[in-house]
């Protein structure tokens, strides 16, 4: 005979299958904070020693192939940092951080960080490097909106922000650097911040 | 309707099974892989648990091939669908009971 608790844990673990199985929470706030640390390091390198500040669609610069690479080396840092971090969160819940919902999420993120990136390159060759920026913050923000299915809710917010700035500083291109600096810089430390004291805590 | 623990299906009892369901109750199908991933369980164990709620008929197979490798994918049918439903309802309702 079973009793009532174990009912209760029933429910219980129906409710966190369903949850591990659809979406994949091992994502660990300070991933975010240090992206955002990558990415204003990232900024003012850009600013400060290449001189990178474009004003126009057709702006170009002796740099530009530095500031490519620069801004790879950014992606790979907080990527790698995410991957280890994540990693660390899901032993501790007991989870494996290369599983089902992971793939999907992962999937749901390259494709449009993939198009975006062959975007940008083909831009670039046409000497529109202008777009750069704007370009990197917008599908950026695609593929967070794509793939926040399969995790924290708040990702879409994120996502949503960073699409309005990609689209703002597509008009605005003298800011554009700027702008790239607050999302991917400030926005991911608030983001950062805030899922730490959310979720980890 | 009274309803009692002799409500609850018998497929249910156990906490694999139950795993089993409630992940296909929110992904449209699920290989083999994942579910152990999601399950930790042998492949022993979750094959002969897949097999009884297969016999049941709350679930479906779906075998492919990719890259020559068979690839097994499970599914939730109508009838397992409903039976899930309906044992959630019981449970739910136990429970407030014994309040």
């Amino acid at each position: 005979m079973k009793e009532e608790q174990d009912y209760i844990r029933d429910i219980a673990e129906i409710r966190s299958m369903m949850e591990r199985s659809t979406k994949f929470l091992s994502l660990s706030g300070w991933a975010g904070i240090m992206a955002g640390i990558y990415a204003l390091a990232g900024a003012y390198v850009a600013y400060h020693f290449y001189a990178f500040n474009p004003d126009e669609i057709g702006y170009t610069s002796p740099n530009l192939i530095r500031i490519i690479f620069l801004a790879i080396l950014v992606l790979i840092l907080a990527i790698v940092t995410a991957i280890i971090l994540s990693y660390g969160k899901a032993n501790k819940r007991g989870e494996n951080v290369w599983n089902a919902t992971s793939r999907r999420l992962l999937a749901n993120m390259t494709v449009p960080l993939l198009a975006g990136g062959i975007l940008i390159l083909l831009l670039y060759s046409e000497g529109l490097a202008g777009l750069m920026a704007p370009l990197t913050l917008l599908f950026y923000g695609l593929a967070i909106y794509n793939a926040s299915k399969f995790t924290y809710d708040e990702m879409k917010f994120l996502g949503l922000t960073q699409i309005g700035l990609g689209l703002i500083s597509s008009w605005f291109i003298a800011y554009s650097l700027l702008l790239w600096a607050i999302g991917f810089g400030v926005i991911h430390i608030i983001y950062g911040i805030y899922m730490h004291f959310r979720y980890e805590r | 309707m009274k309803i009692s623990i002799d409500d609850l299906h018998k497929a249910f009892e156990s906490r694999v099974r139950l795993g089993i369901m409630s992940a296909l109750a929110v992904n449209d199908t699920l290989d083999f892989t994942s579910l152990k991933e999601y399950l930790d369980v042998t492949d022993g164990n979750l094959a002969s648990h897949l097999k009884t709620l297969e016999k049941e008929e709350f679930i479906g197979v779906e075998k492919t091939f990719i890259d020559r490798k068979p690839n097994t994918k499970y599914y939730m049918t109508e009838e397992g669908k409903k039976a899930f439903d309906e044992h959630l309802k019981v449970l739910e309702q136990i429970i407030k009971s014994q309040k």
